[in-house]
């Protein structure tokens, strides 16, 4: 594969290229990581940003929270300052036959042509915390093709939907009333991810006691060094959407005068890095273990293995893109 | 976790007919047979349906339509992608689509036709023959 041109194509913003520049990260192929040097090398270059560059923001909550009618209404107000956006949804593959099935476009769909709009459905294909493992570097895949802003959802489930901090700027947790929520928020590890918490339908009955008990639950709470906020909306009909949007931006400023931005971006590099080395390691381990089941079978000396392996691992060291050691 | 390429398909409903049941059907069943598939929703218009195939990354668009409009909107569709250098998409199609109508669908770029009655592994059969022929490479 062409991963060059392909990068090209994707720094030029051509649609097919950045689709299947996104496919090749997803399949974990090794070319994948080829395209994603290319791309870095060609970013600008770290530590002499003034600005804030493109924002990559994370929407989780429950199902059936609103997420998907939420970012379909933050597009407009993206797109009414001319900037380019993209939204990837995450959803989970099936654990038996890795299938899935991808609906969160229908509720985006008043964007159908807009060449200012890139949405992308995604698979969980076995990743965990709610997050794909290549959502990661789709993120980064997007903001080379110049996206300005990136919306990230992913299915909220129990506490697994930290993985969605590991790979957005700021997190919204979108949240609804009266479906047990109250009771939910206070014991789930939501309560610790968000740093803007929405409570969507606030047009129902108990919205307001839903606020109250979000204010309660947060109290004394600090993400990132600043108090989260919580915001109502209608998704449905729009309400609270340009305050929310304008809540996002005034965050991210924050954020990035305190210096706490540049530090999630940074561990977001890290994490990536840190995928990317577990992902080969255990499926070389389970190759191995699949491919050598006999030796296996007649024993092995587990502290000798772990020598060599130690042995094997203390030769890596960290190099630059032009190859020279880093350390 | 597969290293390949994971066969992705996108199932649309064009034009004004809003009755997706069949369209829902198919997505459920393709989902169960392994593949990722997408859902449009319906009353798509052939443009927003290339659109998002095309952002999707999407190796198969299926077109469901009961209304009677299938042989304005499926070639449609297949124009529609070919002028957009992604002919190498395979669309293929189902609903109330009269027998008299198919060879002319295929002439027009439709891959195949799935009328009422059809069973879901006629389709993944169909899938999986062009997957073999390096579509989905």
């Amino acid at each position: 594969m062409d991963t060059a041109g392909l990068a090209q194509g994707v720094l030029a913003g051509q649609v097919r290229s950045i689709a299947r520049a996104i496919s090749l990260v997803e399949s974990g192929r090794a070319e994948r990581d080829q395209l994603l040097d290319e791309l870095r090398r060609r970013d600008d270059p770290p530590g002499e940003e003034q600005s804030i560059g493109a924002a990559v923001i994370g929407i989780t909550g429950p199902p059936g929270a609103g997420k998907s009618t939420l970012i379909s209404r933050l597009i407009m107000s993206v797109r009414e300052t001319g900037e380019k956006v993209a939204v990837l949804a995450v959803d989970p593959s099936s654990p038996f036959t890795g299938g899935a099935l991808l609906g969160d476009r229908i509720r985006m769909d008043l964007h159908g042509t807009d060449p200012g709009v890139f949405i992308r459905s995604m698979a969980s294909r076995g990743g965990t915390g709610g997050i794909s493992a290549a959502a990661l570097e789709t993120v980064q895949v997007l903001v080379s093709a110049g996206y300005g802003t990136i919306i990230v959802e992913s299915v909220g489930v129990g506490q697994s939907e930290v993985g969605i901090l590991t790979l957005a700027d700021i997190v919204l947790v979108a949240l609804t009333p009266g479906s047990g929520d109250e009771i939910q928020a206070l014991k789930a590890g939501v309560m610790e991810i968000g740093d803007l918490y929405v409570v969507n339908k606030a047009d129902y009955p108990q919205a307001e006691a839903m606020v109250a008990s979000l204010n309660a639950a947060l109290e004394e709470t600090l993400r990132g060094g600043l108090a989260p906020l919580v915001l109502r909306t209608v998704a449905t009909e729009g309400t609270g959407v340009a305050e929310l949007y304008r809540a996002i931006g005034e965050r991210l400023d924050q954020l990035h005068r305190t210096g706490e931005l540049e530090r999630r971006r940074q561990q977001r590099v890290i994490d990536a890095l840190r995928e990317m080395a577990t992902d080969l390691f255990s499926r070389w381990i389970s190759e191995r273990l699949s491919a050598d089941g006999d030796a296996v079978s007649r024993g092995i000396p587990f502290a000798a293995m772990r020598q060599e392996l130690e042995q094997f691992l203390e030769q890596f060291t960290w190099r630059n893109h032009n190859g020279q050691r880093n350390d | 976790m597969s290293q390949k390429n994971k066969i992705r398909i996108l199932i649309a409903k064009p034009g004004l007919d809003g009755h997706d049941r069949g369209a829902k059907y198919v997505a459920r069943a393709l989902r169960d047979a392994g593949y990722e598939v997408i859902y449009t929703g319906i009353r798509q218009t052939p443009e927003a349906i290339v659109t998002i195939a095309l952002q999707e990354d999407v190796q198969f668009v299926g077109l469901s339509l009961l209304s009677g409009a299938h042989n304005e909107l499926f070639p449609r569709v297949v124009k529609l992608l070919r002028e957009a250098d992604a002919g190498d998409i395979v669309v293929f199609g189902g609903g109330i689509i009269p027998d008299y109508d198919i060879p002319g669908l295929k002439e027009a770029g439709v891959q195949a036709v799935f009328p009422p009655g059809t069973p879901i592994s006629a389709v993944v059969e169909f899938i999986e023959s062009c997957s073999v022929a390096g579509v989905s490479s």
